[in-house]
């Protein structure tokens, strides 16, 4: 989960990539059921010992990942100030102007929202905060 | 004790055999074993409430590689601290030159320690502020100086290497 597979997305990618240079019509869902279906089962070709595909349902409930999610940075007395701040340039690549209002936020009413979207992204943003040592949290936006 | 940047290195002179120590004791500062609270603040939460599954998946996948990453960066500071084990007299100044390239472990390694000092003796946001106070009336009031200290180390880097 917390691990990017790069290859594997891109992998994925490169499939529908040739799937529709292969195809002369629209990439449509349709299309490409029909497309899996002339692989998995080829006309006048032996039946395939593979078997029609089967998509695993996600362990997590879809609306979790649909859902934005917050990343918070949480207020702590012992972190400097500019350490923070270069954390929040480093980490989002804000300049500096910015890092510091947020860090000033995070001072001064004990959190600051750092960066919202997608929960996957989130989670990396707080395991690199969590990786400079500032206590950062995920958030479900309600 | 004076501190410079010459070139690649941050060049910490005059070091008072104190101080030295101080320095020498970051490694062990930032060990976390046997502190609950310590282990606690470092290792915290990627979430509150009760998401069990992400908790668990922090636990087996995020927390290793963190331990990892915080274990090289004590490694690294470990190793340019052998500098302060000649065979000076014992009550000599030292020196100690730390390359720049080892600015982002020395300075998560002195993060590391400040925060597991403070979590072992559970700092007021009000004692963290004082900076005058000596480090000679007790256990506690050295340890707070040592967290001033380091963090007088941490500015210092942060200053020179222009972040």
């Amino acid at each position: 989960m917390f691990r990017l597979e790069p290859f594997h997305k891109f992998e994925l990618a490169a499939a529908y990539v040739s799937i529709f240079f292969m195809s002369a019509e629209p990439l449509t869902a349709q299309v490409v059921t029909r497309l899996i279906s002339e692989i998995v089962h080829p006309k006048g070709g032996a039946p395939s010992a593979i078997g029609a595909p089967t998509i695993e349902e996600e362990t997590r409930a879809k609306e979790a990942f649909d859902v934005p999610w917050q990343v918070v940075v949480h207020n702590d007395p012992v972190n400097l100030m500019s350490y923070v701040t270069m954390v929040f340039q480093r980490v989002f690549g804000y300049p500096r102007d910015r890092a510091e209002r947020h860090m000033l936020e995070v001072h001064h009413k004990g959190r600051s929202i750092l960066w919202s979207g997608m929960r996957e992204p989130a989670e990396l943003y707080v395991q690199q905060l969590h990786g400079y040592l500032l206590l950062a949290t995920i958030e479900k936006i309600s | 004790m004076e501190i410079r940047r010459r070139k690649n290195q941050i060049e910490i002179s005059e070091l008072d055999p104190f101080l030295a120590e101080l320095l020498r004791q970051i490694p062990a500062c930032a060990r976390t074993e046997g502190a609950p609270a310590a282990e606690q603040r470092i290792f915290s939460p990627p979430i509150n409430g009760n998401e069990t599954e992400l908790r668990a998946e922090w636990k087996m996948y995020v927390e290793p590689e963190l331990r990892r990453l915080f274990e090289t960066a004590t490694q690294t500071v470990g190793a340019d601290l052998e500098q302060l084990n000649g065979n000076e007299k014992s009550l000599a100044n030292r020196t100690l030159r730390i390359p720049t390239k080892h600015a982002d472990a020395w300075l998560s390694a002195l993060n590391q320690a400040r925060l597991v000092i403070a979590a072992k003796n559970n700092f007021t946001e009000l004692e963290l502020n004082d900076h005058l106070r000596s480090p000679i009336g007790s256990r506690r009031d050295l340890s707070l100086f040592q967290v001033n200290f380091y963090g007088f180390l941490q500015e210092f880097i942060l200053r020179e290497m222009d972040w």
